[in-house]
């Protein structure tokens, strides 16, 4: 019995490896495709934005593929579901790689599924295309890396938002963050930031996971008496803190809310919470705002609407599948310009130039982040109860930053904007 | 005369496993049989750790996660403040695992049955809160680690990590089968018939319960401390995730918990299953088939595959004579 | 930096979440505590109504609660069926029912979960009420009407479930058959499916629990493992069985909660909770109104 049991094991292991070599040597054929390989969060905590982020990617890899592909060669995805974590992701690239033999990489969406990933691809020279990661590289310092969230150095997120907030004549900050590492990130530079600024900090709290109930917490943060509330949370706090500060109030000094809310990017949470996002300033990404329409936008949305109901997923879809399809778009250019499927050329490429898509023009900085950050802040406005149609038409969320994108001015204070 | 000889098998069985371990390490070049294995391994550990106690005893730990994390974070601690090496963290893994093990021990003085599981439930919930707001190890934002040079004969740091756990899987299995088969088994099988009776009969029902929460402690945060190089990331909520905890318990309980061949057999069968279905379904219907897998198993093989294995021989047996 | 006003906010606040807790837990009360069946499956079921109340709510415009009180007959056929198979495969064969027990819920919790996946997709989903969104003022303190709606419907639940386990024919032999399965086989009762019926109680009540969980805040298909350790917090807290424990004891957590949310870090919530409840454990096995084990 003892024997046999040892004996399964061995042959269990032995039965992977020669699976894995039989499906390594069948994949050679006449003029194969070019793969593509990424675990994508289809089950899970983040599948709802990885559903999304696929589609988008899927739909430039067909437009490609109609169009005669990549080198006179069809692009094939690879995909297989991390199920939101990042235990999952070692095990899923090391066969994309040994077994699938896949030419180029997509990282995961998000960023803890893509940490263990990182360290992997420095150590194999492989390019890596990094999908909506916060930070990621910082440590690791991989130079063939590029992330295709706009969101550039690392401070200018909580910077912009802060600056709001000073312009409209905040000083008091209260900062609440979800116990998670995408906000804890987020919280940590605007301590930074607002230590750089001269401004006060009179709240800092993190949330645990899993909180049900957020009218303590507002109650809590409004008897500081804040005037800039940042706000870096997941979809479903997202919600529970909106709602509890409906009910509850976050005082009248309060100059602008938000900066850093996951979830509110989503149709299915904006459809739910209506009017309750009036005021709001919340990040975002892309929006159908008249400045955020380049070569190719429309066309990719209104082949995305029919698709997202198909595919059962987002409706609106503005918030990551665009950049889905950006990444694609940058390494569609830089391989047909290097002509090759050579990792250091494709990368070369990318960090020389500056590269053309859907979501407006990409340049990278050494670490693989934007050179300039195009995080959106966003005001929402007018927004009417029950209705995912309204946000498809200009006007919802009014772009106060950056700069170049800007569609209007903060209209502050937060509880003057509400109506 | 008979244990003798099944001995000295089970030593060359477990000879030879390592060496065809380490002869894979040497002749296959690609990663990924290794990646994939030592997530197998991982959990045959945990399963063989978490059937000492829940198996033989019959005490239901549901805090294998609470274990794991703790491995996992020794290790993160030791590589961030003194650079220790890979056996130095596993090693220390190993003595923190048997510290808690010990507090785990302590619950059962007072709780039994599913109390002490709910206990366990908590204790895993207190110490991910703990470590989450542990800034030294990265907090709640998670850390990045680097992998020191790899140490031949080994090409890679996974095949190396493989390698490492398979090593662990041995000796789990080396002390699951000795536990089973002395008079720490026979007291634990007796615990588990009937803890009052057992004690009346003078088995020392503590210290036997304290013994078992020890070991297995100490080999499931064995277990997780590699997790860290591997990785070469750690975050709570990875770490402590729920479903180590689960994978464990159904993983015994698929196997079979009479004999300590069972966890192997249910870590393997489930294991492989759930890297298959990674790179092929791989969707929703992934965690479907872990259901179904699940519910059929406690439903139509109580006794798990040892179970069906065994009826299988015995209707042979019966069909020869 | 004290303030006997936030005290006195958090305090209240926690109440009215603590009653939410309670009647989450109110079913889990009778599954687990008084039939001891380890119904890890408890908090996917509760899921599951929430989603029932969404499909009512969105389609039909059904009021929440109301769709919960609709669905309450399904659940208790679905509690009915599921007792059935746990009894016929577990309690008969007797030994270590408990253990494989959790695995077997385990595996329907799973199930569960991908079900509501495959049909309403990964997205977070919520309802629409007049009473959602909208606060009840006493003097400086606000308080949302939807966990005024929680504390009533906790506050209901509790005395239906007394009355009905105190009053009532069936609902004494339910308390018979946790104490002393033989004694009511000899009266002439059949334990079973005494059992069976209190079983599907404890699930109809999810009904209108699920209804509560998705008022208070949007569900998600995985939503049940957070609530996992929470729901089993209070029904051992409360003392197995006690539905005035179970309403106590979710007040204890709800209170303790919201205070440590206010007033310290609120990262160490979940710690401050769970390690109250080893300390009862170790304390008191009982909780604090069981019934002797």
């Amino acid at each position: 019995m003892k024997r046999r049991a040892l004996l399964g094991a061995a042959i269990a292991v032995a039965a992977i490896a020669i699976d894995a070599i039989a499906l390594a040597s069948g994949a050679i054929a006449q003029q194969p495709p070019i793969k593509i390989g990424m675990s994508m969060a289809q089950t899970g905590g983040l599948a709802g934005a990885g559903k999304a982020s696929l589609l988008g990617i899927q739909i430039w890899a067909d437009e490609l593929n109609a169009k005669g592909g990549l080198l006179g060669r069809k692009v094939e995805l690879v995909v297989y579901d991390d199920k939101s974590t990042a235990a999952e992701t070692p095990a899923i690239y090391a066969k994309l790689l040994d077994v699938d033999k896949v030419d180029l990489l997509f990282a995961p969406y998000a960023t803890v599924p893509t940490a263990p990933l990182l360290p992997l691809a420095k150590q194999r020279e492989l390019l890596l295309m990094g999908n909506f990661s916060f930070q990621v590289n910082s440590k690791v310092k991989h130079d063939m890396w590029f992330n295709n969230a706009p969101w550039g150095p690392a401070d200018s997120w909580a910077a912009s938002f802060l600056e709001l907030g000073q312009k409209a004549g905040g000083k008091r900050i209260a900062l609440l963050a979800a116990d998670q590492e995408f906000a804890q990130n987020l919280a940590l530079t605007a301590r930074e930031v607002a230590k750089t600024r001269n401004m006060q900090i009179v709240f800092d709290q993190a949330y645990p996971p899993n909180t049900v109930e957020f009218s303590s917490i507002i109650r809590a943060l409004s008897a500081t008496k804040p005037d800039i509330v940042y706000v870096a949370s997941y979809p479903p706090d997202s919600a529970g803190i909106l709602r509890a500060v409906n009910e509850i109030g976050v005082g009248d000094n309060v100059k602008i809310f938000g900066g850093a809310m996951v979830g509110l990017q989503f149709a299915a949470v904006m459809e739910n919470l209506g009017s309750l996002l009036n005021g709001v300033v919340n990040y975002n990404t892309w929006l159908p705002e008249p400045s955020m329409y380049f070569e190719g936008t429309k066309a990719f949305f209104e082949t995305y609407a029919k698709r997202a109901v198909e595919a059962k997923v987002d409706p609106l879809g503005y918030y990551i599948a665009p950049y889905g399809y950006a990444m694609g778009q940058m390494v569609e250019q830089a391989v047909n310009a290097t002509k090759s499927l050579d990792q250091k050329a494709i990368a070369k490429y990318l960090h020389a130039n500056e590269h053309k898509t859907i979501v407006g023009p990409i340049a990278y900085s050494p670490d693989g982040e934007w050179k300039e950050t195009a995080t959106l802040q966003a005001q929402f406005r007018g927004v009417k109860d029950k209705n995912v149609e309204q946000f498809r038409s200009a006007g919802r969320q009014v772009i106060l930053f950056p700069e170049k994108l800007k569609t209007g001015d903060l209209i502050s204070p937060f509880e003057a904007a509400r109506n | 005369m008979k244990s003798k000889s099944t001995g000295v098998r089970f030593w060359i069985g477990a000879i030879l496993f390592l060496a065809a371990m380490l002869a894979a390490t040497q002749v296959i070049r690609n990663e990924y049989p290794f990646f994939a294995g030592y997530i197998i391994l991982q959990f045959v550990v945990l399963a063989v750790a978490w059937s000492i106690l829940g198996g033989y005893a019959g005490y239901v730990n549901f805090g294998t996660s609470a274990f794991f994390g703790m491995g996992v974070y020794t290790a993160v601690f030791l590589v961030k403040a003194t650079g220790a090496p890979l056996a130095v963290q596993i090693a220390a893994a190993a003595g923190v695992g048997a510290l808690l093990g010990f507090a785990v021990g302590l619950l059962t003085l007072r709780m039994q049955g599913i109390f002490f599981s709910i206990a366990t439930i908590a204790l895993t919930i207190i110490i991910e809160t703990t470590v989450t707001n542990w800034r030294f190890v990265g907090g709640a934002a998670g850390i990045q680690i680097q992998r020191p040079p790899v140490t031949p004969p080994f090409d890679t740091y996974v095949q190396m990590l493989f390698f490492v756990q398979a090593l662990l899987v041995v000796l789990a299995v080396a002390i699951a089968r000795y536990i089973q088969r002395s008079w720490i088994g026979r007291g634990l099988q007796a615990i588990k018939d009937d803890e009052l009776a057992a004690e009346c009969t003078g088995v020392p029902t503590l210290r036997l319960k304290l013994l078992a929460c020890v070991i297995s402690g100490a080999l499931m945060c064995a277990a997780g401390a590699p997790a860290a190089m591997y990785f070469q990331y750690a975050d709570p909520s990875s770490a402590f995730n729920l479903n180590y905890s689960v994978s464990a318990l159904a993983m015994s309980l698929i196997g079979g918990t009479a004999h300590w061949a069972g966890p192997v057999l249910g870590a393997i069968l489930l294991g492989v299953t759930q890297q298959f279905l990674a790179v092929t379904i791989s969707s929703e219907v992934n965690v479907l088939i872990l259901g179904i897998m699940l519910v059929l198993f406690v439903v139509a093989a109580p006794e798990g595959l040892i179970g069906l294995i065994r009826k299988i021989g015995n209707w042979r047996a019966g069909r020869a004579t | 930096m004290f303030s006997f006003d936030l005290l006195l906010g958090a305090i209240v606040l926690g109440t009215l979440l603590g009653c939410f807790y309670a009647a989450v837990s109110i079913g889990l009360s009778v599954s687990f505590g008084l039939l001891d069946v380890p119904h890890v499956a408890h908090p996917a079921f509760l899921v599951l109504a929430s989603y029932g109340v969404y499909l009512l709510n969105d389609r039909y415009e059904v009021d929440p609660l109301l769709a919960g009180l609709l669905i309450t007959p399904l659940f208790f056929l679905l509690g009915l069926f599921v007792y059935r198979l746990y009894h016929e495969t577990f309690e008969r064969r007797g030994t270590d029912a408990a253990v494989r027990g959790i695995a077997f819920f385990f595996g329907v919790a799973f199930i569960v979960e991908v079900l509501i996946v495959l049909q309403f997709g990964v997205d977070q989903r919520s309802v629409t009420a007049s009473y959602i969104g909208r606060s009840w003022r006493i003097g400086d303190l606000r308080i949302p009407i939807r966990q005024l709606v929680a504390f009533a419907v906790a506050l209901s639940l509790t005395i239906l479930l007394t009355l009905y386990l105190s009053k009532t024919f069936m609902g004494r032999a339910i308390r018979a058959v946790a104490q002393d399965q033989e004694a009511l086989r000899l009266m002439g009762a059949n334990p079973v499916r005494v059992k069976q019926w209190a079983f599907g109680i404890a699930t109809a009540v999810l009904g209108i629990a699920g209804a509560l969980l998705i008022i208070v805040a949007p569900v998600e298909p995985m939503l049940d493992r957070a609530y996992i350790g929470r729901t089993f917090c209070v029904v051992v807290l409360a003392g197995l069985g006690s539905m005035t424990g179970t309403l106590i004891a979710g007040i204890i957590l709800g209170v303790a909660e919201s205070i440590v949310l206010t007033m310290f870090g609120a990262s160490w919530a979940p710690a401050i909770a769970f390690a109250m409840l080893l300390g009862v454990l170790a304390v008191r096995p009982q909780g604090l109104l069981g019934r002797r084990l």
